[in-house]
């Protein structure tokens, strides 16, 4: 059966048991008593270990690979290279469904072939008897190496004559624009302009979890792969590479230590795949953090530059935004980030005149793909700079500012979406302010000078409309009245996986240890497409709906012949079937096993599928591409330390209109450990490159925030129930992680007025920019 | 070849002296609930208590422990403090993909017991700074810790 999502994206009015409350997942003890199995905790007797081989170069030619004293070393069994791996480079469409021309493809290669493109990309794969004979295989390993010139900024990389990094004439990979009306007449208009170029930096996901998978061929001949992977679908990859047909591969994910975005192109899967394929034996790979921050796709460097007009009395006429994207040295899903952020680049404000050109180019750095906020997080801080500016120079309050600009429903967005859904985004952002209004910032003592500011964020959630978004549940009623649920969806540690039983245990009345949840198989679970996107509540929360509420129907005809015939007046509550008419109850139990004696069969699988577009024909876009949006403010009070430029985060407020809650636990779990990711992103993240050699290549300087660097969160959950998911649910995974670093900048500019334009706000950014007052 | 108390029984690792600890204790004690994050001592994944005293056992080798009583998580699980801050982690909603979650709470048991007062959030924040977690923004985490802290010091 497949439902479409106005069927129930509806807010039920009568109260609930489960679905809102403060509940605990129940793999919330089990991790907290070191009982839970991650990725690296399996491990089978005769398994190998793998270690892979990377460059030591960003650009250079492979002259010849010489693997054979590697080879002789005792307990080695087998030196891969890409000539022994049947596809080493395969077109990779990166999870979609349906072909989307070449725009949004891109060349997945397993390792280099005549030449590497960045610092540490794979060469040699070694499968060995222990971690450290792989070790001193791979110092073995003689590689000929002839450097070459490449290209480390986008700058260069667009030069007349720059080196080809893909081997193409162009580095430009993608490009897209939005136009509407007429900016330069618009700006001639403008009463007050603000012009500014941002710069982001590449960013690390840093889940605490390295990269971790085992595969083996089993008995049938079938490669399995068991890892910590957010998209259990690249099963398929991996059997294009290796030759095999699609119902030869099979990947069992695990419990997943975090992902943001870093475990959704493939990590370990196609080396301990090649591997267990060449050797007949397990093979295991856990990557180390050098390996991980090395060896991982990034969050996309962008150079932004704005132009704003608005009037006197506040309203915008016009933005102008060039936007320049690092794609690193492969494709991955850079043209889909490019898109997020062309269809971003304005924020939740009603524009009439606009114009965005968007571009992702090559270059020898390593390459940037998903990261949590997909290509909304950087345009978020450059037009949220701009409108505090704004606000400032009209002398203007920023919520007051805000307020005469933000879209509402039946807003025409920029790329030609009419968006018809309510937009609370006034209704948050005045809570936010009003709650960090509460308290006064304190007056400047000794070095220290504090600032307060304020920044909106508007975030989709689920995929793009056009990619045909699809998820599947598979629900079973035991005879006892518990359920079993099989359900594709990856955990990656965001509750993936409780919000499905919350939904079961809502729907069918049973209690949170009546129903258990089996996921993430390739092929044992209906597939359920990728945690990513913020798209697992809205999607599998949707097929999991979908399922219960048929089997809900099934119960129900059985049921009238023991509460009368009124079905729609029959609610499920804790283990029985009632009647709401007169009281009357049947145990759902009965009902069930009189489902079974009668042949009604009591398991379904509901296939969900998301609203769907045509596929954007040209670069300028004029449709719509996301189902819905989250909309939210984010404020902080800062102190900056004018003697050494720190910036402390002292109070943070983050909002949003989640729709409904499912978990209250969860939801505020999200919009807390967002909040903290952005701020790492405002003032202390950046991958170094120089030449593009990595030197962040530990936590000791790619420096995540600690308990020290954070204060308590104050989160602000609004329920406008107007969401697409289950219950008027909207997805905040990715939302919680944006709006915080504009803010930030924004309290910057409160306490010192300074403008920091490159993120992040280190103590040298902020210093340099006090001296230059 | 190596001899320590783990989690209270004599055990005798095969496992060259060189070996990092925490590899030894994964590998060849089956303590899988020492969970290894980064290697380099930053991210605290790892930590174990070494004769009482919480360490991260990726910056030692094995033979560093020699004699010596090494408890991971698994080894607290009749510790009363250590079993209800599982139950305040899991009930405050402090675990999210749970990877930091064994070393959190070994740490966090050290302090509660060492405090002799409730610990302030201040307190809990100082003394969790060498445990990094990337999904809960510490906040909840600060909060489960706080609970037990008021619990076992009233």
């Amino acid at each position: 059966m497949s439902t479409k999502a106005e069927t129930l994206g509806t807010a039920p009015t009568e109260p609930r048991r489960i679905i809102g409350k403060r509940l605990e997942k129940k793999d919330a003890l089990a991790k907290a008593q070191g009982r839970l199995p991650y990725a690296a905790d399996f491990s089978a007797s005769d398994m190998l270990y793998a270690k892979v081989v990377r460059s030591p170069y960003a650009v250079a030619a492979i002259a010849e690979i010489n693997t054979e004293s590697a080879k002789t070393v005792p307990g080695v069994r087998a030196v891969l290279t890409a000539k022994d791996i049947p596809h080493n480079s395969i077109v990779s469409r990166f999870g979609q469904s349906t072909d989307l021309g070449r725009q949004f493809e891109g060349t997945y290669r397993v390792l280099a072939e005549d030449q590497v493109r960045y610092y540490g990309e794979p060469v040699v794969l070694i499968a060995a008897d222990s971690p450290e004979i792989a070790e001193k295989a791979a110092e073995l390993i003689d590689v000929e190496y002839e450097p070459m010139p490449g290209v480390f900024t986008v700058q260069d990389a667009m030069k007349q004559g720059a080196p080809g990094v893909g081997g193409e004439k162009s580095n430009v990979v993608s490009h897209f624009e939005v136009r509407r009306g007429n900016v330069e007449e618009a700006f001639a208009s403008a009463d007050v302009i603000v012009e500014n170029t941002y710069t982001v930096p590449m960013a690390d996901h840093a889940y605490l979890e390295p990269e971790s998978g085992m595969a083996w061929m089993d008995e049938n001949g079938v490669l399995v792969i068991r890892v910590a992977t957010q998209v259990i679908e690249h099963c398929y990859d991996i059997a294009d590479i290796l030759a095999l047909s699609h119902s030869q591969v099979r990947v069992a994910g695990t419990w997943v230590g975090g992902g943001f975005g870093g475990k959704e192109d493939m990590t370990v899967e196609p080396y301990i795949a090649v591997l267990a394929w060449a050797t007949k034996r397990p093979v295991k790979l856990t990557f180390t953090r050098q390996d991980s921050l090395i060896g991982h796709g990034k969050r996309h460097p962008f150079t932004m530059t704005y132009k704003t007009g608005v009037k006197r009395t506040g309203e915008l006429v016009a933005v102008k935004a060039e936007l320049i994207a690092d794609a690193g040295a492969y494709v991955t899903l850079t043209p889909w980030v490019l898109l997020y952020a062309t269809a971003n680049a304005c924020g939740p404000y009603e524009v009439p005149h606009v114009e965005i050109s968007a571009t992702a180019v090559l270059t020898n750095n390593c390459p940037s793909s998903a990261y949590r906020g997909f290509g909304a997080v950087q345009p978020n801080v450059a037009y949220e700079s701009q409108m505090d500016e704004l606000a400032r120079q009209l002398g203007m309050g920023p919520v007051e500012f805000r307020r005469k600009n933000l879209i509402q429903q039946g807003s025409q967005l920029p790329h030609g979406h009419h968006y018809d859904r309510p937009v609370l985004a006034d209704t948050v952002g005045s809570q936010v302010w009003e709650a960090i209004q509460a308290r006064p910032l304190p007056s400047p003592r000794g070095d220290l000078r504090f600032g307060r500011g304020i920044a909106y964020s508007m975030t989709s959630y689920g995929r793009l409309m056009f990619l045909r978004d699809t998820s599947r549940c598979w629900i079973r009623l035991e005879r006892d009245g518990t359920a079993v649920v099989r359900c594709g969806v990856p955990d990656i540690g965001g509750g993936q996986v409780s919000s499905l039983r919350f939904i079961v245990c809502e729907e069918l009345g049973l209690g949170v240890d009546q129903v258990e949840v089996y996921n993430a198989d390739s092929v044992l679970t209906p597939l359920a497409g990728t945690t990513t996107a913020t798209r697992q509540l809205y999607m599998s929360g949707n097929a999991t709906l979908a399922a219960a509420h048929e089997l809900k129907r099934r119960l129900s005809e059985k049921a009238k012949s023991h509460l009368g015939p009124d079905i729609d007046r029959f609610a499920f509550e804790d283990g029985y079937i009632i009647s709401q008419t007169d009281n009357r109850r049947v145990a759902l139990s009965e009902i069930i096993n009189e489902c079974y004696h009668d042949g009604v069969e009591m398991y379904y699988e509901a296939q969900f599928n998301a609203p769907v577009v045509d596929i954007p024909t040209s670069a300028e876009l004029n449709t719509p591409l996301f189902a819905d949006y989250t909309f939210g403010a984010q404020a902080v009070d800062v102190a900056v330390d004018t003697k050494t430029g720190k910036v402390d985060v002292m109070r943070v407020v983050n909002g949003l209109d989640v729709g409904t809650v499912i978990n209250r636990l969860n939801c505020e779990g999200q919009m807390e450990g967002g909040t903290v990711q952005n701020l790492g992103y405002a003032l202390t993240e950046e991958v170094t490159a120089p030449d593009g050699i990595m030197t962040s290549t530990t936590f000791g300087e790619y420096l995540i925030p600690t308990t020290l660097d954070v204060p308590d969160i104050e989160t602000i959950v609004i329920e406008s129930g107007t969401g697409v998911g289950p219950y008027g649910a909207k997805g905040v995974g990715e939302p919680s992680c944006n709006g915080i670093a504009p803010a930030i900048l924004n309290a910057i500019q409160d306490a010192v007025g300074i403008r920091v334009t490159s993120l992040p706000a280190s103590p040298e950014r902020v210093l340099s920019a006090l001296q230059a007052l | 070849m190596t001899s320590l108390i783990l989690n209270g029984e004599q055990w005798t690792t095969a496992v060259n002296p060189t070996t990092r600890l925490s590899a030894a204790l994964r590998e060849s004690g089956g303590a899988l609930d020492v969970k290894e994050g980064c290697l380099t001592g930053h991210c605290g994944a790892c930590t174990i208590l070494l004769d009482g005293q919480p360490v991260k056992s990726c910056l030692l080798v094995s033979g560093q422990a020699e004699g010596r009583s090494v408890i991971s998580l698994k080894g607290l699980s009749t510790d009363p403090v250590a079993t209800y801050l599982q139950e305040s982690f899991s009930r405050a909603g402090a675990v999210q993909c749970g990877f930091c979650t064994p070393g959190m709470i070994i740490v966090a048991t050290a302090l509660v017991k060492a405090s002799e007062v409730p610990l302030s959030r201040d307190d809990i924040r100082a003394g969790l700074v060498g445990n990094l977690c990337r999904c809960t923004g510490y906040h909840k985490i600060v909060t489960a810790v706080e609970e037990a802290s008021y619990v076992h010091e009233s």
